[in-house]
């Protein structure tokens, strides 16, 4: 059905079933996303996309929220530019975002302060090396999801990661704490391809940025491990 | 982060499915593999084959430097055992040509002009010599569409040979020639992308989730998130069955009882579509009498599969709004993979699911351009676009694109794949060309293939490696794989599309149509003819070449699939595409029901040989082994093992992990063993990429009359421990927890 509603002020028509999120962007309107991705399914997790509409208690997130008839929805009031630029600033405080260029460039344009919170503890592990195809530095992991929804029914149905963990302590992990060859894994690197943060990385890639020459890759050996 | 010099996109090199890739470059090396989101094959996806296993194109291994035989260079005789596989002993850092004299011996580096003088002399010796049916030639299903279209030329138009042939014959002839009797057709129906339309699918001899990984991810979305119900009929317990609906576990080479037990019980129940069968084919009366005898008691009896299975089956498949079957080798490779596949397409004539969105006929082709170079002509009984070699006005059009005298291009079929070798001795064929193939490892009853291929007088690899075939050749020519070359594959839904080079040629290594072109001009100065076209400038005007006698593919140009490919039928420039077949009609008319009979496999299990084996691939790893054995997916999946079920380990006494000594009448391999549910009890199964444990050592060269393909899927094997230091590679290991 077809509706009708104010966003920043304007007066647009779209379908009852289509986010604000995608409104918005049809309408040339740029509200930032970190945990939305084309190709799985919005969870709302990262809250960077919230918006204010009129009548409502608390902010928004854009990315699942349906539009409605009539609807007053304010995309970069300063309550949304203060939560966003926060949401940031908490971000850039907790975890490694060397390798998140996109979340760069929205830290300058909402005037993030890297240190807002100076006192904050990091969230920092080592980086896990163990399969022949991707690594994981959790350092740089900011907890969208992505990879585990495009591991299980967004795309893979391997089911092979899921949240591990709690509050702070949560990070993405297989079950039982096993390798990633030991799990249903399938190493068909979709995780890799959503991350947002270069927490997944073709191993290739990082091997190279360590300094070995495409040679010295072509040469090792991994699986001729001995028995254990 | 490493930021790429350029990104370019092209199409996965690995099977059929034909995903989008995005080679990331940086210093003329690809450092990572991406797909657009967007992309129409995959979304995205890919598997990791897919997104890891290009790395093969830098391995230490890969040839970049022509190579002869000593021989041939000293001016001497032939050494009557030419074989002579090296190991290449690279060092990190440096090059790997200086690190392959030492291992030659009786190899020699040497120049391109020296390497395709001794190919174009020698082959113009035998051809004067002993003329055309000395003559043949391997094509290649991984090549682009360009390179084969030229290969086949070359044989066709210069040596007048019909000899010419590629692993199409030892995968999916069965179907091919099985779609060409019943309509005339011989590719998928209806495009992978339908299937999240299907109401029920069959899904049989295909373990698509290994297979063809991303259309199993859309068979799964299709059950998960649209409702389908998946049928699964197969001997092993596929991952695929954790999503069906129901399997149906039947004893390998049991397809022709099974599925005409299922058309017994549609017929029988009236659950036919009569509108389709009187309006769209022939033979119903002779068909539905040769059912009588396939009642659901008779195909349990044989095939292990409960009558009342095959009935629940048959009703969800013929009851179906929109139903489609979908499958693999294990329907075309056995000695009567023709028979298998009519089986098939007998169910959907009967309840008309073929013609319509979400139906069809849709054998999942293996390899990324298999179905391109079949549709290139390289098949000693087609050329280009499926024109039978035998008919004049067929003939005619080519020798006018050819420029060659009416009557001159051979009527004669050629032989295959199979026969070639088979034929390799005095007074048959002399020289084989091979480009791409590895004989060595895909062709059955490798025994015997060693003594054929000793047998022949020349033999040229075109190759990125030395394989286990290029190491019986004379000369050797280093070739280009996907990433260093311009082109076309037609995956295996007809969807025509670019292939496009990340960087130069490594080496030396040459892009495959310029070698044919080179030495095409080469052979006619010698032979002092003047005819077909060699000059070309760029791969899109050998497409164009092709396009024009070709209809399928007369509206396809470069520009129209720069970005979409295009899905052939496309007879001209404005053209949309044809994604679903038979609408109107089929090809030949009528579509036509073929009776059939139950001939069991060649070889039964006996007391000698008490189990069934079957083969087949990995997730991990592609055929012969040439790309990924040379990958970093070799890490992934390091070693050659054989899958047992857990009741017959325990009566045999063998555990997971056991060496175990595999032998058939034909000959032997050494493996560990996995103890799994994933094979039927009776039935053992063994990958055949692995040269150290070659399962192609076992099977049977038995052919299917018609389609002459090899009975890969079924032969009698006898299993036996063995000790842990026959094991040919003790140190690799497994360790891996998906299905």
């Amino acid at each position: 059905m077809t509706i009708t509603f104010l966003l920043d002020g304007k007066e647009v028509t779209s379908e009852d079933n289509q986010t604000l999120l995608d409104v918005a962007r049809e309408n040339g309107i740029d509200i930032p996303t970190i945990c939305f991705h084309e190709a799985t399914t919005a969870n709302a997790l990262c809250r960077i996309c919230v918006v204010e509409v009129e009548g409502q208690r608390v902010l928004q997130p854009s990315c699942i929220v349906k539009a409605a008839n009539s609807m007053k929805v304010q995309t970069h009031s300063e309550k949304v530019v203060r939560a966003r630029k926060t949401i940031l600033e908490m971000l850039s405080s907790t975890m490694d975002l060397s390798e998140a260029p996109e979340i760069q460039a929205m830290m300058k344009e909402y005037g993030a302060d890297v240190n807002r919170f100076p006192d904050a503890e990091r969230r920092e592990s080592a980086v896990i090396d163990d399969n022949p195809m991707y690594i994981r530095d959790y350092s740089k992991c900011l907890l969208c999801w992505r990879c585990v929804q495009v591991c299980a029914e967004d795309a893979q149905y391997t089911f092979a990661i899921n949240f591990d963990g709690r509050g702070f302590n949560t990070q993405i992990g297989t079950f039982f704490d096993r390798s990633i060859p030991e799990t249903s894994c399938v190493l068909c690197g979709q995780c890799a391809a959503v991350c947002p943060t270069g927490a997944l990385k073709p191993k290739r890639e990082y091997l190279l940025e360590q300094g070995m020459t495409p040679q010295e890759i072509s040469v090792l050996n991994t699986g001729r491990k001995k028995r254990k | 982060m490493i930021k790429p010099d350029r990104i370019v996109t092209t199409t996965c090199p690995y099977c059929g499915v034909g995903c989008n890739l995005q080679l990331h470059v940086k210093d003329e090396h690809i450092f990572k593999v991406t797909s657009p989101f967007d992309s129409p094959v995959n979304h995205g996806n890919l598997c990791v084959k897919g997104r890891f296993g290009y790395d093969y194109v830098y391995h230490p291994k890969r040839m970049t430097t022509p190579l002869v035989r000593r021989y041939l260079l000293e001016g001497k005789e032939r050494p009557e055992n030419r074989e002579q596989r090296f190991e290449v002993v690279p060092a990190n850092g440096q090059s790997v040509s200086n690190h392959l004299v030492s291992n030659l011996l009786d190899w020699v580096e040497t120049d391109w002009d020296t390497a395709l003088n001794f190919v174009a002399d020698n082959l113009t010796r035998i051809y004067k010599r002993d003329g055309s049916d000395a003559m043949a030639v391997y094509a290649c299903a991984k090549a682009t569409n360009e390179d084969n279209y030229l290969l086949q030329k070359m044989y066709r138009a210069i040596f007048r040979t019909n000899n010419v042939d590629h692993c199409t014959r030892l995968c999916h002839a069965g179907s091919v020639v099985a779609l060409q009797q019943a309509t005339g057709s011989s590719a998928m129906s209806n495009t992978a992308s339908q299937v999240i339309q299907n109401d029920v699918f069959i899904v049989t001899g295909s373990n698509t989730s290994e297979n063809h990984p991303i259309i199993a991810l859309q068979m799964k979305e299709a059950v998960r998130q649209h409702g389908a119900k998946m049928i699964v009929i197969d001997p092993r317990r596929i991952e695929l069955v954790d999503f069906a609906e129901m399997w149906l576990p039947l004893k390998p080479g049991t397809n022709v009882p099974v599925f005409s037990a299922m058309a017994h019980v549609i017929v029988k129940e009236d659950l036919v579509n009569h509108e389709f069968i009187s309006n769209r084919t022939e033979g119903f009366n002779e068909f539905i009498e040769s059912l009588d005898k396939f009642t659901p008691e008779y195909a349990e009896e044989i095939s292990g599969v409960p009558a009342d299975d095959i009935r629940k089956a048959a009703r969800m498949y013929a009851t179906a709004d929109k139903a489609a079957i979908y499958w693999g080798m294990g329907i075309s490779q056995l000695s009567h993979g023709t028979a298998s596949a009519l089986a098939l397409i007998n169910l959907a004539f009967l309840t008309g699911h073929i013609g319509r969105e979400g139906t069809g006929l849709n054998p999942l082709r293996g390899q990324n351009n298999v179905q391109g170079a079949s549709d290139m002509g390289c098949m000693p009984f087609h050329y280009p676009g499926y024109m039978r070699v035998d008919n004049d006005e067929n003939a005619a059009k080519w020798e006018k694109a050819w420029h060659i005298e009416a009557g001159g291009l051979s009527r004669k079929l050629g032989l295959t794949t199979t026969e070639i070798l088979s034929h390799a001795h005095e007074g048959g064929i002399r020289a084989l060309y091979i480009m791409g193939e590895n004989p060595m490892m895909s062709e059955p009853n490798l025994n015997e293939t060693r003594k054929h291929m000793q047998q022949l007088e020349f033999l040229v690899a075109q190759d990125i490696f030395m394989n286990e075939s290029g190491a019986f050749a004379d000369v050797f020519l280093p070739a280009t794989p996907f990433a260093e070359k311009d082109g076309t594959f037609s995956n295996t839904d007809r969807r025509v599309q670019r292939v496009r080079a990340a960087h130069a040629p490594r080496g030396q290594a040459r892009v495959d149509w310029q070698i044919i072109c080179d030495l095409a001009t080469r052979l006619e100065s010698r032979l002092r003819v003047n005819t077909a076209k060699w000059d070309y400038s760029n791969p899109e005007e050998i497409l164009r070449e092709m396009g024009n006698v070709n209809s399928d593919y007369t509206g396809i140009t470069y520009d129209r699939i720069d970005k979409v490919g295009l899905i052939y039928p496309v007879p001209t420039l404005d053209h949309p595409g044809t994604p679903t077949l038979f609408t109107e009609s089929f090809p030949r008319g009528r579509g036509k029901f073929h009776p059939l009979d139950f001939v069991p496999v060649m070889e039964e299990p006996s007391d000698e040989y008490p189990f069934i084996l079957t083969t087949g691939r990995v997730l991990e790893h592609w055929h012969g082994g040439s790309m990924t054995r040379n990958s970093v997916l070799n890490d992934a999946y390091p070693e050659a093992r054989v899958d047992m079920n857990p009741a017959d380990a325990e009566i045999h006494g063998i555990r997971n992990n056991d060496p175990v000594c595999v032998t058939s009448r034909r000959g032997e391999v050494i493996l560990r063993v996995t103890v799994t549910e994933k094979t039927s009890v009776g039935v053992v199964f063994i990958p055949f990429h692995f040269a150290e444990a070659a399962a192609n050592l076992l099977t049977n060269d038995a052919l299917d009359p018609q389609a002459k393909i090899p009975e890969f899927k079924a032969c009698a094997v006898q299993v036996f421990p063995a000790r842990e230091s026959d094991l040919p590679n003790p140190d690799a290991v497994l360790n891996r927890g998906r299905y």
